[in-house]
Formats: C-alpha cells, sequence, structure tokens
C-alpha cells in the first residue's frame, strides 16, 4: 500500500493534565549490562547504547560488573556535594523569586551527574560544563559564596559583571566559563582534547550538553572531530527528557538514544542511569580509563529528569504534566544514594536530617557573605571603570575617550 | 482601534496573515510549546509568550516547534519558501544568528540574484533583540546593522506595536527575505492599533515629533528615549525634530536629508556599537549628500565599544539615556 508523504510532528507521551508516561523509557535491570574491557574495539560495544548501565536496583544494592565498590567514606561525600549543590539551588531559586537575583537555573534532580562524574574525573581534567553543571563547580571547591556573587553580579563576581546568572567559570580549578549559546563547548572540549595528545599529557576533556543541544552543529561537528583524531574526550548528554517546552522527541530521542549517534561515527556510546551515582561514577571511569589510555572519545548519554522548571523564566505546568517527576521510573538520585548508604547500615534518617541542617547553615553564611559585596540594589556596585576593560589587551583609545565621556557624565572619575 | 501591546500586535499580525495565506507557515523553537493539551491555546508560546494561542488555530502541522538547530531551521525555512510556502522562522535571541548566519546572508540573501532572478525566498525571520534584562552579550545585542550590510535583505526595526503589526504584515507579504527585530524591552508597551490587517511600506521613515532645531534619528526603544528628552529640551526652547527610519534596509535617506535641511544639526542615538553600527551609516550618508547642510558636526550617542555586561548598573551606564542624548543635543546646539 502506497501512503502520501506525511509530516511527523513529535508529541510527548502525556501533556498538561493527562496521566504521565514513561512507557518508551527502555530500561535494564540492575547489574545486567556486562562492561567491557576498555581496550575492546567500539564495533563490539554497540550494545552499550542501545541498554542501562544501572547499579543500584529496586532494593537500593549494588549489583553487577559495573558496581564501583566505593567505600563508605567515598560514598558519603558524594551524598553531601549531592546534598549541598540542592541546598545551593533551592536557595539561588528563592532569592530570584524575590527579586535579589535576575535569572537562575536549578540541577534540580540532575545532582548525581555533576557530581558522580566529578568524582570519577582527575583535578587536572579539564571540564566544559553546562548552564546545568553547577556541581562541577561545587565539587572542584569553588566557594558558594563567589557562585552566588557571580549570580548577583556584584563586587564579589569572578565575572565581573559582565556575565549573566549562573554562567560561572573557574579557570584556577581546570573548569571552563559557561556559554550562553548552546553546544559551543562541544567542539571546544575535543579541541582541549587534542591539545593534551598534541603535548603528550594525559589529561582528559569532558563536555556536557542536554538532549535537546544535540540538535546543534556544534555536537555532530565535534563527534566527527572526535572520530577522526581520536582525541582522550567524554563527551555527555544530559537526556533530562526536556528541552525547554519541547521534549526529546524533538531531538530525534524518538528513533534511536542519544549514546547510539556515536555509533554511526565509531565512537563508542554508553547509556546509563543518570540517576544512579554508583553508575554514572562507573561508567565515566570507563570512559576516562579509555582516554587516558589512548582508547580514545566515548559519548555517554545520562538518562535522567529536569526536576524542575527550565529556568526561572518558564512555567512547566504549561507544557508537561505536573506529576511528571514523580512518575519517572528512575526515580531521585539523592533518595536513592541515601536509601543505598542506609541498606549499608552506613547513614540513617539522623544523619541526613543533621546534614541537611549543617548544608543549610553553610548556604546561610555564604549568602550573608554574598550580599556584603552588594546586591541589585544595595550598594557597593561594580565600578564603572569595570565595563571597558578587558575588550582588549590594552585599550584602544577611541574607548578612553567613550569611557571618559560617559563617566565624566555620570560623575564616577576615571 | 484597540490599546494592544507590542506583543498582542505582532501576535495579530501573525495570525492574521496565517488566515489569509495558508501558505504562511511559522517555525522555531518553543513557538508552539505545550502542544497537545487540552488548554493548548495557553501553551507556552516562546519565551516572551509571543506566538501563544496559535497552534490551537492552525495546528502543528503549521506552528512547528523545531529541534534547537537553528542553522537546520534557517536552511529549511529557505527551502520551504522555495517550494512556494511563506515560512516565519523565529529566532529566539539574534545574537543566536552566530549560529546560522550563512543561510540567512549567503543563502538567503543572495538566492534571487544569484539564481538570475529566476526564484524568490519569501521568509520573514522574526527575532528579539536588545540590553535590558541583565541576560549579558550573548543574549542583549542590537546586531540589526550587521544584517542590513548584506544586499537582499531587508531589515524592519519596529519602535511600537502599530509600526509593529503593519511593518510585519508587510514583510509576510514581501517577496524579499526581511529580518524582523524586536526589542525585548518593548513587549509590554501599549499604543492603539486597528483590528483589521493594514501594511506599513519600507524604507518610509516615520516622523514622531517636528521641530527646527535639531534631527534626531532613532530607531527601536531609542525612539522612547529620544522622545523623553525631546520633551525635556523643548522646556529648555530647544526643537527637536524625531525620525524613526523603522527599516535599516531599506533606509529612507531623503526624509533623514529633508530634516537635516530644515535643522542643519544632526544627532543619531542608537543601541547598536559606535562603529560600523546604524549611527555610523547615517552619518556616513549626510556627511557624504548633506554635508553643506551641516551647521555642527555630526553626533552619534551609542553604547561604548564593548561587549554587554550583566551588572545592572553597568547595563544601564551602557544603554544610550536621555541624559547622554540631552549633552549631545545641547553640544551640536553650541554651533
Ligand atoms: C544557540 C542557542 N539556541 C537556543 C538557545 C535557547 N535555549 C537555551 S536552553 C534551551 C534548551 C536546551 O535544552 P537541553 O539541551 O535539553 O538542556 P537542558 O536545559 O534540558 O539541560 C534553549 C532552546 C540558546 N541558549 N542557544
Ligand atoms: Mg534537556
Amino acid at each position: 500500500m502506497t501512503q502520501k508523504p506525511y509530516l511527523h510532528i513529535p508529541r510527548p507521551t502525556a501533556r498538561p493534565g493527562e496521566v504521565p508516561d514513561f512507557s518508551y523509557l527502555k530500561l535494564s535491570d540492575a547489574g545486567a549490562v556486562d562492561r567491557p574491557p576498555v581496550t575492546e574495539k567500539a564495533k563490539n560495544i554497540e550494545y552499550l547504547s542501545h541498554q542501562l548501565v544501572r547499579v543500584l536496583d529496586e532494593q537500593h544494592e549494588a549489583k553487577g560488573p559495573w558496581d564501583p565498590s566505593l567505600d563508605e567514606a567515598a560514598l558519603v561525600k558524594a551524598l553531601r556535594y549531592m546534598v549541598l549543590t540542592r541546598a545551593y539551588d533551592d536557595r539561588m531559586q528563592r532569592v530570584q523569586r524575590q527579586g535579589k537575583i535576575s535569572f537562575y537555573i536549578q540541577s534540580l534532580g540532575e545532582e548525581a551527574i555533576s557530581i558522580g562524574q566529578g568524582l570519577a574525573l582527575a583535578p587536572d581534567d579539564m571540564l566544559f560544563p553546562s548552564y546545568r553543571n553547577q556541581g562541577l563547580y561545587i565539587l572542584r571547591g569553588t566557594r558558594l559564596v563567589d557562585m552566588m556573587c557571580q549570580c548577583l553580579s556584584n563586587t564579589g563576581d569572578m565575572c565581573k559583571g559582565r556575565q549573566m546568572p549562573i554562567m560561572y567559570q573557574n579557570r584556577d580549578k581546570n573548569i571552563f566559563s559557561i556559554s550562553g549559546n548552546l553546544a559551543t563547548q562541544f567542539p571546544q572540549a575535543v579541541g582541549w582534547a587534542m591539545g593534551s595528545a598534541i603535548k603528550g599529557e594525559k589529561h582528559i576533556a569532558a563536555s556536557w550538553v542536554g538532549d535537546g543541544s544535540t540538535s546543534e552543529a556544534d555536537f555532530h561537528y565535534a563527534l566527527t572531530f572526535a572520530a577522526v583524531y581520536q582525541p582522550p574526550v567524554i563527551l555527555n548528554v544530559v537526556n533530562n527528557q526536556w528541552a525547554i517546552s519541547t521534549f526529546q522527541g524533538f531531538a530525534g530521542g524518538e528513533r534511536r538514544p542519544f549514546a547510539a549517534r556515536g555509533v554511526g561515527l565509531g565512537i563508542p556510546g554508553i547509556r546509563v542511569d543518570g540517576n544512579d551515582l554508583l553508575a554514572v561514577y562507573a561508567v565515566t571511569c570507563w570512559a576516562a580509563e579509555r582516554a587516558r589510555n589512548g582508547h580514545g572519545p566515548t559519548l555517554i548519554e545520562h538518562v535522567t529528569y529536569r526536576g524542575g522548571a527550565h529556568s526561572t523564566s518558564d512555567d512547566p505546568s504549561r507544557y508537561r504534566p505536573k506529576d511528571e517527576w514523580a512518575a519517572f521510573p528512575l526515580g531521585d538520585p539523592m533518595d536513592r544514594l541515601i536509601q543505598h548508604l542506609i541498606k549499608l547500615g552506613h547513614w540513617s534518617d539522623e544523619n541526613q536530617t543533621a546534614l541537611e541542617q549543617e548544608t543549610k547553615t553553610i548556604v546561610d553564611d555564604a549568602w550573608k557573605e554574598a550580599v556584603s559585596f552588594g546586591t541589585m540594589s544595595e550598594p557597593p556596585f561594580l565600578d564603572a571603570q569595570l565595563m571597558f576593560e578587558d575588550v582588549f589587551k590594552e585599550m584602544p583609545d577611541h574607548l578612553k575617550r567613550q569611557r571618559d565621556e560617559l563617566l565624566a557624565l555620570t560623575g564616577d572619575t576615571p | 482601534m484597540a490599546g494592544k501591546t507590542y506583543r498582542q500586535a505582532i501576535n495579530e499580525a501573525i495570525l492574521q496573515e496565517m488566515r489569509r495565506d495558508s501558505t504562511v507557515i511559522l517555525l522555531g523553537e518553543d513557538v508552539a510549546g505545550g502542544t497537545g493539551a487540552g488548554g493548548e491555546g495557553d501553551a507556552w508560546g516562546g519565551p516572551m509568550g509571543v506566538t501563544r494561542g496559535l497552534v490551537s488555530e492552525f495546528g502543528v502541522g503549521r506552528v512547528l516547534d523545531t529541534p534547537i538547530s537553528e542553522a537546520a531551521y534557517m536552511g529549511a525555512a529557505i527551502g520551504a519558501a522555495a517550494s512556494g510556502l511563506r515560512p516565519i522562522a523565529d529566532l529566539m535571541f539574534i545574537d543566536f544568528a552566530g549560529v546560522c548566519f550563512d543561510q540567512i546572508v549567503n543563502q538567503a540573501a543572495k538566492y534571487r540574484y544569484m539564481y538570475g532572478g529566476q526564484d524568490k525566498i519569501p521568509l520573514t525571520i522574526r527575532t528579539m533583540m536588545g540590553a535590558g534584562l541583565g541576560i549579558s552579550s550573548q543574549h542583549s545585542q542590537s546586531l540589526y546593522p550587521i544584517f542590513s550590510y548584506f544586499a537582499g535583505l531587508k531589515v524592519v526595526v519596529p519602535s511600537g506595536p502599530y509600526d509593529a503589526k503593519g511593518l510585519l504584515i508587510s514583510a509576510i507579504r514581501d517577496d524579499d527575505p526581511v529580518i524582523f527585530c524586536e526589542h525585548k524591552a518593548l513587549y509590554e508597551m501599549v499604543e492603539d492599533v486597528p483590528d483589521e490587517p493594514y501594511t506599513i511600506p519600507f524604507g518610509e521613515a516615520n516622523f514622531i515629533r517636528s521641530g527646527g532645531d535639531v534631527t534626531i534619528v532613532a530607531m527601536s526603544s531609542m525612539v522612547h528615549v529620544a522622545t523623553k528628552a525631546a520633551t525635556e529640551l523643548a522646556r529648555q526652547g530647544i526643537e527637536c525634530e524625531i525620525l524613526d527610519p523603522r527599516t535599516s534596509s531599506p533606509l529612507d535617506t531623503e526624509s533623514i536629508l529633508e530634516s537635516v535641511e530644515e535643522t542643519g544639526r544632526l544627532v543619531i542615538i542608537d543601541e547598536s556599537g559606535p562603529r560600523f553600527g546604524m549611527a555610523s551609516e547615517v552619518a556616513a550618508v549626510v556627511a557624504e549628500e548633506g554635508f553643506a547642510l551641516l551647521k555642527a558636526p555630526i553626533i552619534k550617542v551609542t553604547p561604548p565599544f564593548v561587549p554587554i555586561p550583566a551588572a545592572p548598573n553597568l547595563e544601564q551606564l551602557y544603554i544610550p539615556d536621555v541624559a547622554q542624548l540631552i549633552v549631545a543635543v545641547n553640544k551640536v546646539m553650541e554651533s
């Protein structure tokens, strides 16, 4: 039978008011996916891009060949950073609602990715994060007060008032700045890794994009370069099911998993439960070992769910069911790690309450300190001079003239 | 006739043209956003809600959410235009033109010319520009002069709801590619806007205010800065004539020269940069064709030659304002 050409318009499985439906997610059981040696050729491990690496099972026990066997101290450390990231997000989200910062993006529900991967990588590895990877900054020791000052664009701002909130940078800790334009860091990470290989170093690079951003050309360019030069790079797709108001089907997720994007180019792709800290950690260690030992790039897809709005500028109840997160089959990454620790006998509700209290105090203190550097409405304000500096290494004469004229007008002397 | 916001005026122009002409389609990131829900009329309609409600009337086959690839949907819009449709492509922020620049300036702009005038690309690109929201230099630039550089592109820069509706309808009906640049600080602005469709021709400046002492050329949100400054200056006895060219390509140089002939003095205020921008272009036209009319050197009021900062105090300093314009007008009045 013949049929006329038609336009397929992807439709999410549930819209506002409908019952959430994640039947489209292909899940594997915890422990069910083989762990090949890091030397394995891409063509022999294509199954990794279709199955789902999971370690924690429904009973919160670690299972199978990907179990990284982290000790108590490492697990508690991971939990602490996840709790801290969530507490930081929660505070920043609230201060945005109070009008104290202009914009914010939470990572609610995705904390295991930044924390698990950050722990798996070495401090000298270079990170090219997306705007939802605040956990990486926190894990690498960026002080909360510094991050808050960036969001406040105040006199303590590491970007000197020049970047919108949440676009942090931390050069000293090997974290690249965040770009407002999607996916631009992907080719840059590949280039950094090429640089590392050219210099004969063992450092690797890692970068992150969302499911929606895989549509951008930069994503595909980066994969091509990674396939051609085989540099030591880990390319991550954080599939949180949603771009802004469009679901992952609009990025082609209805056809093949994002992890399979590498397969056609001969790059191993691996799909992992992004809400399972142990699985994320293990998969990242595997990819890092490959990269560090000359076996080339890996593409990792983290299956997760965006627990909150895209940013403080949208209202998700307009485009997805309110209770979708609660129905997400991979649960909440923080709860899962807590349950695992409890199961092992390393943790209790009391420990958790104490930890949350402790992190709340840390966040409270950081906020108090941050606002002492000024807010949008309260001084001290950034020195107007700063607007004119760092455009070029040397300020051109015509810019000096503009600076002098403008500052004379406002009464700020140059 | 009713009071409508800039946002409503733009929405109404698209709605009416889509009703009138079934070849008009709308595509871009999040333009439908929320399709298929019970109350899909409430769908998201992009970050500024400008396209809200359109999908419920025209369906997902004419209001298309696209994958996040500006280059791909710009290219696809060109292809769809070549197939006989009249696409409106929604570029969320003009800054993202960086990723689809080739499709716009090397493809859409040159198609008619390079292929011997045998075909047309009736494409409208709607986009958002301008500073003021604290979202810094990758989301706030006023890049419209860059597009005005390219022969084959028309560039529209509406300063209010009335112009926005009429100019957008003209853009959609135009057989050449048009870039329609909305200023994000204007979406809430209200003006009387006729309910029925109407067009405003390109290349015809709007005389916003008449006065014999100084000509002020201003576009987009700067028109409102100019109006405030002129009111203030009138109290001091200086009468300003304000001209809004409304389109930078084509540019109504005749009206500008006509006004300078009356006043002999020219101040240009613009939110694009001080170099190779709109202000430089207008200054060059008047210097070249109206030098003898000038009683004083031309003054440009623009932001400084820096990327746009995010901190509110710095961003406010960056955006040209009433005080700067008043200083400039006083200065041009000295000679
Ligand atoms: C080049 C470019 N196009 C569009 C945008 C606007 N935008 C910002 S975030 C976003 C959605 C990205 O979704 P996804 O990649 O899934 O990441 P997530 O937000 O879910 O983490 C869009 C469309 C942008 N910032 N840059
Ligand atoms: Mg996403």
